[in-house]
């Protein structure tokens, strides 16, 4: 030691990530005499100097080199004015130096992803700001699956199957795991899942086409740890043992290299200066905070008193006999039961975590009741409610099943008969209704991308190391809560991380974290520009709202005081309970039925369609069956409905794909066109213009999750919207067709329908073929023709098709011309079609008196990947479904308040104006998330619905999309109409 | 929606709130139209309040600039400062297919939600449709205001290629201030004297060439992107400040070139898809006349030989070649893509190209196009960073570390 301490050679590299402090010490010749790795709870001046205090006896007294890496400790090496290296770069010298053989390094860490290729030109590379697939996002699903990190990764290595789950965000793969885990599929199978999803996030995300192979380094805490997450990595890749390389000391590859940088920068320090100099540091406070929560204990002990005003008698379970209600509300994360009596008191209650298996917690708590109340009471009424309600409902007989909506309506009533708005924040959902004459009113649910709820800050405190009620109660008395924004959950993490940055302690970051929920909730879902406009007596409630942090943040944030039932977390289940009081008999299961009852699940996939379906079959001892993860009845094993309920979605489908070439045979030039995005318009027309000049024209597709990943290792901007990012692989299934030409043309202007000011197209459908053509690596074989068009004119579109194919076919002027009135005509006659399928089912629908949804969004949202099959869901639901260009041509141009200037978009506000001014029919809006231009047209669509006395329900579609959460919103919408007796 | 006309009686006593996003160039703009007789304002106010107001009344998933500069003009009203039945607000507004030509729509909509839908709004831009009797752009008027954009992107430069190196520290910004100031005093004559124009080009150039400067070795960062958060210190995090923190030299490309390029597109229009052709016959006369006032800084910072200047528009635009097509014109459009090949070019290999978080056009010319940039220009060192109100100066500042970590 010694001898080492003499020449001086000693150098300390501290790596300070989002969630961890990793610590080396090297010597002169870079061997390792010291490191250590540990969380730091946010806690990072404290982390680091606990961890210098253990090294005090290697370092006490001595000078060295030190060097400060990683996103926290940005602003530690600022304000303690000592080198600081960038991570990445960092652990790319370090493997530059020890592996020089290596030719690409994955490096995971708490929320950056980074990929660095080594040979073949150097590429340092770390995830967009929108990626959540990462160490934190691992944090979070292990915490939603109940286990630790250690067990997932052991679960992980048992899986028989992998199911698709969104990478693209951690909030999204929460909606996609959840209704797994509620269907009852194997933890060890969405374990291997959630790593395949990481897998997928960083090679699509970051890879973005360079292929990546040869030694392949794996650094950072995750991967380290998680050999299941290798493995996926491995076999993703294609790895073989040898060059897939996991070294010891992978967690400290960037710690390691801070110190090699620090011995080039010669800085010293002494250790005990820098152990004061750190101690003394304050970091400075940052200016940008909100106001307390509460002033001092008065105001807080105030606002208890008058909560506490708000709640259901509570009846005493050792003594009351008689008939009782049972409601149970089955919600994504928890499981809610209330037991009550005839006047509506509480006899009993549950409320906790469906720890991923909701039918042994409600077995469970069923035996529980029996036990305890044993003859006493009669059971007279159940009801189910929530994600999970069909699943219980089918387990345990119970007699009613009702939609959320409306068990919390029924709840929030009995608290406040005149209520006029209910906001609802639980784990998963954030729903709230507006009230108008006894009827719900307006439904607005949170879009996938925002769930700022309740299971959010609760993995957050769990992260932080809190448990959420203590988490909470630090807030309420913080002195400066930091303001971190309001968009999204993902987002917010590195606001919390800034906020550390600038030295803001645990309590600010709780309170602060309790006002972005409100916010998110009251300016993104509600999209509320003052408080007036939510009503006078407003009703909270969900789970979250029992925290009293993000109670008092909403009364701050609106102005006003709102009332929180003492059972906020039960309201769903206490408003079928309520429900349950009309039922006449009961036959919930009984107590023998109980004790025998068994429940297993087995996955499958459907083959009714090529939608492929995976099946979930839970089978319960009485042979009884439920199946769930089904598009459609196919799955179900049903037989044909008798009714063939008009589906324009279907037909528009099947129309398209019905485009069949007459050319087929030999010698004639396949050209390809890829039926993504602006294809599923314009086919027709360049179909009949390509099979008129006697080319053999072939489509790609259809589309299915499969193609998808095809092509998804080429897609350079992750949020770009799903319909453009799906065209890779239809590009490559073209070309595994045999294409020798594809064709996209780039098209600034749609077709001009007369019905708008302009007739553009959105950036993405006008231009991406120049995006495909230059990071395409597949399209370097095949000719690729995406000439710039104008379809307005048959004589331009005849020149310039002219010239953009002298040399493809060298048709004379006088064919093209004569090729491209054929096409016309085909778009026309295939547009008239539409039209009066669609006038059909509109009187189909009048005749039967069924209720009409126009499934309304862009041409291309009837593909059945990206539109998941959403229209299938509806017919089960009995609606006639009609697609906005089938009945926009019914009505009058809609002025609206924003430019009408692209063409699908004029569409889409004549449905709706066709929608408000028909009592019999709805629109429900299909948005695909990272749509820019919806961020205009969702708006002004809701206002004209309003306007027309109509809900206005929004669906955000993406890479996966789980219909359970679409179904809620569908059936809620039923629901609506029913209470306020509409047709 | 109600229009709200501005009308004569308005313009003799309603002062005009304008958000700012180039300090220099707005100042001189600003100038002018003071001068006609217009009280004018510009807001330079800056913090979380702005960004706050912009989320309460603009769709949270609507670009980043949008509620930026919405919630800056809202949260001016709402700061009590002005009578707020005696003012207007001044949004430039640009048009095409991009969702960006919804902001005129989207600040009337916000100032309804706000309860101010009294407010007269005037679109200032390439597609100003809209008729105020109150305020109209002449052909003088518009020929001055070109001219502060002359002025302003040439001191722009000059202070980008001066202050990293100054021996002490405020120089090129004083001499630009004082510049600011003196041209302003010029642009309000009736007439402008071009020969006056290109001698105060002469005498500014030389200025800061006098300038006691030490030629270190300095990394040099291009900044290009989508034409807000490229600019506007309140859009990018004061990205230029930082970045000369960091020691390095900051090129950014003139306001000129997406004024160019804004003219050139009709023409092309015209060309590719035989329509507009009388408005395409005016957009080249203006096209060759903006040409030429570009040659003429090109030749005199040349003669002078201190600095790099700017390359020329018709260059610029013929080095897409192999990358994108002209056709390609929402939003900055190809524009984009040629100014990271102009910078390449011109041998600045770092890169930051910066956009709001889902801009749609720079899906396709900005992070789209980076693959074929890489691909066919060695050594070059790009990083895109997305803006956006919830996205955090940290994250955007560690990649940024990161690029100049690997410059060259």
């Amino acid at each position: 030691m010694d001898q080492i301490s003499l020449k001086n050679k000693l150098s300390v590299g501290i790596d300070i990530g989002s969630t961890t402090a990793k610590v080396v010490l090297l010597n002169e010749n870079n061997e390792t005499l010291f490191s250590k790795y540990e969380r730091h709870f946010s806690q990072v001046k404290e982390k680091v100097l606990e961890i210098l205090e253990e090294m005090k006896d290697l370092l006490d007294g001595k000078t060295f080199t030190l060097a400060i890496s990683g996103s926290a400790g940005l602003g530690f090496a600022e304000t303690l004015n000592l080198p600081f290296v960038q991570e990445v770069y960092a652990s790319g010298e370090v493997v530059k130096k020890f592996w020089p053989d290596a030719s690409a390094v994955i490096e995971l860490g708490g929320e950056d992803a980074k990929i660095i290729f080594l040979k073949g030109g150097l590429d340092e590379r770390m995830n967009g700001s929108c990626a959540g697939g990462t160490g934190a996002f691992i944090d979070q699903m292990a915490t939603l699956l109940n286990v630790s990190n250690d067990e997932m990764d052991k679960l992980s290595l048992e899986y028989k199957k992998i199911y698709p789950i969104a990478s693209r965000c951690g909030v999204f793969a929460k909606t996609d795991i959840q209704p797994l885990l509620n269907q009852g599929a194997r933890k060890e199978d969405i374990a291997a899942s959630i790593y395949q999803a990481v897998v997928n996030q960083t090679i699509a995300g970051l890879a973005q086409g360079r292929k990546i192979d040869g030694k392949v380094m794996f650094l950072g805490g995750p991967l380290f740890y998680c050999k299941g997450l290798r493995d996926r990595f491995k076999q993703t890749l294609k790895l073989s043992d040898e060059n897939a390389v996991c070294p010891d000391n992978a967690r400290f590859a960037v710690a390691i290299g801070a110190a090699i940088y620090a011995l080039k920068t010669k800085t010293t320090v002494e250790y005990n200066k820098l152990v004061n100099d750190i101690k003394d540091t304050s970091l400075i406070k940052q200016q940008n905070s909100l106001e307390p929560l509460f002033k001092n204990e008065e105001e807080y002990n105030a606002f208890v008193t008058r909560h506490q005003k708000a709640s259901v008698p509570l009846e005493d379970a050792e003594s009351y006999s008689g008939n009782v209600y049972l409601g149970i509300d089955c919600g994504s994360t928890t499981t809610k039961l209330v037991l009550i009596t005839e006047k509506a008191g509480i006899l009993y209650s549950y409320y906790d975590s469906n720890k991923g298996n909701p039918v042994e917690i409600v077995k469970q708590q069923l035996l529980n009741i029996y036990n305890c109340f044993g003859d006493r009471i009669k059971i007279c009424g159940s009801a189910v409610t929530g994600y999970g309600e069909e699943l219980i409902k089918s387990a345990f007989n119970i007699d009613k099943g009702i939609v959320e909506t409306i068990a919390h309506y029924t709840a929030a009533k009995y608290f406040k008969p005149d209520v006029d708005f209910i906001l609802d924040i639980g784990g998963q959902d954030i729903k709230c209704f507006k009230i108008k004459n006894g009827a719900i009113d307006g439904i607005m649910l949170n879009e996938a991308c925002s769930s700022g709820c309740g299971s959010f800050i609760e993995t957050f405190a769990k992260s932080m190391g809190y448990e959420i009620k203590d988490f909470a109660l630090k807030g309420l008395f913080a002195d400066s809560p930091v303001n971190l924004g309001s968009r999204c959950t993902v987002f917010m993490n590195s606001s919390v991380k800034q906020s550390q940055k600038d030295g803001a302690s645990v309590e600010d970051i709780s309170a602060g974290l309790s006002a972005s929920i409100v916010k998110n909730a009251v300016y993104k879902v509600i999209r509320a520009g003052s408080a007036d406009e939510l009503g006078n007596n407003i009703v909270v409630q969900g789970g979250t709202f029992l925290n009293d942090a993000v109670l008092r943040a909403f009364e701050k944030e609106l102005g006003k005081n709102v009332i929180r039932p003492s059972i906020a977390g039960l309201m769903g289940a206490y408003g079928a309970a309520l429900q349950a009081m009309q039922v006449k008999k009961s036959n919930i299961i009984s107590k023998q039925e109980l004790l025998s009852f068994t429940h297993t699940s087995k996955l499958t996939v459907c083959s009714g369609c090529t939608n492929h379906c995976h099946l979930t079959i839970n089978t319960f001892s009485d042979g009884k069956k439920y199946i769930s993860g089904n598009q459609c009845e196919k799955g179900l094993g049903l037989k044909k409905p008798v009714e063939e309920i008009p589906n324009l979605h279907e037909y528009k489908r099947k129309k398209l794909y019905a485009l069949e070439s007459g050319n087929k045979g030999i010698g004639k030039k396949k050209i390809g066109l890829p039926m993504a995005l602006g294809m599923y318009e314009l086919a027709p027309l360049w179909h009949g213009i390509f099979e008129s000049l006697g080319f053999e024209v072939i489509l790609s597709g259809p589309s299915s999750r499969k193609l998808y990943e095809k092509g998804q290792f080429s897609i350079p901007s992750d949020t770009a919207c799903y319909p453009a990012k799906i065209m890779h692989g239809h590009i490559v299934d073209l070309i595994e067709k045999g294409a020798d030409i594809i064709f996209y043309p780039c098209l600034t202007y749609n077709i001009d329908e007369k019905a708008s000011e302009n007739h553009y197209n959105c950036p993405v459908v006008a231009y991406y073929s120049e995006l495909l053509s230059g990071n395409m690596e597949e399209l370097k074989n095949v000719r690729f023709l995406y000439p710039y068009l104008n379809i307005n004119s048959e004589k331009e579109l005849s020149k310039e098709l002219f010239e953009n194919l002298k040399d493809v076919c060298g048709a004379e002027y006088i064919n093209i011309k004569k090729a491209v009135k054929a096409g016309f005509k085909k778009y026309y006659s295939h547009m008239s079609d539409i039209r009066k399928e669609g006038e059909k089912a509109l009187v189909y629908a009048r005749e039967k008196g069924r209720r009409i949804m126009i499934l309304a969004g862009r041409p291309y949202h009837v593909d059945p990947e990206i539109g998941h099959g959403i229209d299938k869901l509806a017919v089960s639901l009995g609606f006639v479904v009609v697609s906005e260009d089938s009945v926009c041509h019914l009505t009058d141009r809609q002025p609206v308040k924003v430019l009408n200037q692209w063409t699908y978009h004029s569409r889409l506000y004549r449905a709706a104006r066709y929608a408000a001014e028909h009592s019999d029919t709805q629109l429900v809006q299909l948005v695909s998330f990272g749509c820019g231009v919806d961020a205009i047209t969702t708006d002004e669509v809701r206002e004209i619905l309003e306007r027309g006395n109509k809900f206005y329900t929004q669906i955000k579609i993406d890479e996966i999309t789980n219909l359970g959460a679409v179904k809620i919103r569908l059936r809620s919408l039923l629901g609506a109409l029913e209470e306020r007796g509409e047709a | 929606m109600e229009f709200v006309e501005f009308t004569k009686e308005m313009a003799k006593d309603y002062t005009i709130l304008v958000p700012t996003m180039l300090p220099m160039h707005f100042k001189l703009i600003i100038k002018v139209l003071s001068h006609y007789g217009y009280k004018m304002e510009l807001l330079e106010t800056t913090g979380k309040q702005v960004v706050d107001t912009g989320l309460k009344y603009v769709h949270n998933d609507t670009c980043y600039p949008a509620i930026l500069v919405i919630g800056q003009l809202i949260n001016a009203i709402q700061s009590g400062k002005y009578d707020v039945n005696k003012i207007a607000l001044m949004l430039s507004q640009t048009g095409g297919g991009c969702r960006a030509s919804n902001y005129l729509s989207l600040l009337r909509k916000a100032l309804k939600k706000a309860g101010l839908s009294h407010i007269p709004v005037v679109a200032f831009g390439v597609a100003g449709l809209e008729k105020h009797s109150g305020f109209n752009l002449n052909v003088t008027k518009l020929y001055k205001m070109m001219h502060a954009v002359f002025y302003g992107d040439l001191l722009m430069s000059l202070v980008n290629q001066v202050k990293p190196y100054e021996k002490e520290t405020g120089t090129a910004r004083k001499i630009a201030d004082k510049w600011t100031e003196r041209l302003s005093e010029e642009l309000i004559h009736k007439y402008i004297s071009y020969k006056k124009v290109k001698r105060n080009y002469r005498e500014m150039i030389a200025e800061f060439a006098a300038v006691p400067m030490n030629k270190t070795d300095k990394v040099k960062v291009g900044v290009v992107g989508e034409i807000f958060v490229k600019y506007s210190p309140l859009g990018n995090n004061n990205l230029e400040e930082f970045l000369y923190d960091e020691g390095a030299e900051v090129v950014v490309p003139g306001l000129l070139d997406f004024l160019m390029y804004c003219v050139y597109n009709p023409i092309n229009d015209s060309k590719a898809y035989g329509i507009n052709k009388i408005k395409a016959f005016a957009c080249k006369i203006g096209y060759k006349f903006l040409l030429s006032r570009q040659r003429d800084i090109i030749t005199l910072l040349n003669e002078d030989g201190h600095f790099m200047p700017p390359t020329p528009f018709s260059t610029t635009a013929s080095l897409t070649k192999g990358y994108i097509g002209l056709g390609t014109k929402m939003g900055e459009g190809w524009l984009l893509t040629a100014e990271m090949l102009e910078l390449a070019h011109e041998g600045v290999k770092n890169i930051i190209c910066t956009q709001p978080f889902g801009c749609l056009p720079n899906h396709i010319c900005g992070k789209g196009m980076m693959k074929p940039i890489k691909e066919k220009n060695e050594n070059i060192n790009i990083v895109a960073i997305d803006y956006d109100a919830g996205a955090t100066q940290v994250n955007q500042e560690n990649r940024i570390k990161l690029m100049l970590a690997n410059a060259k």
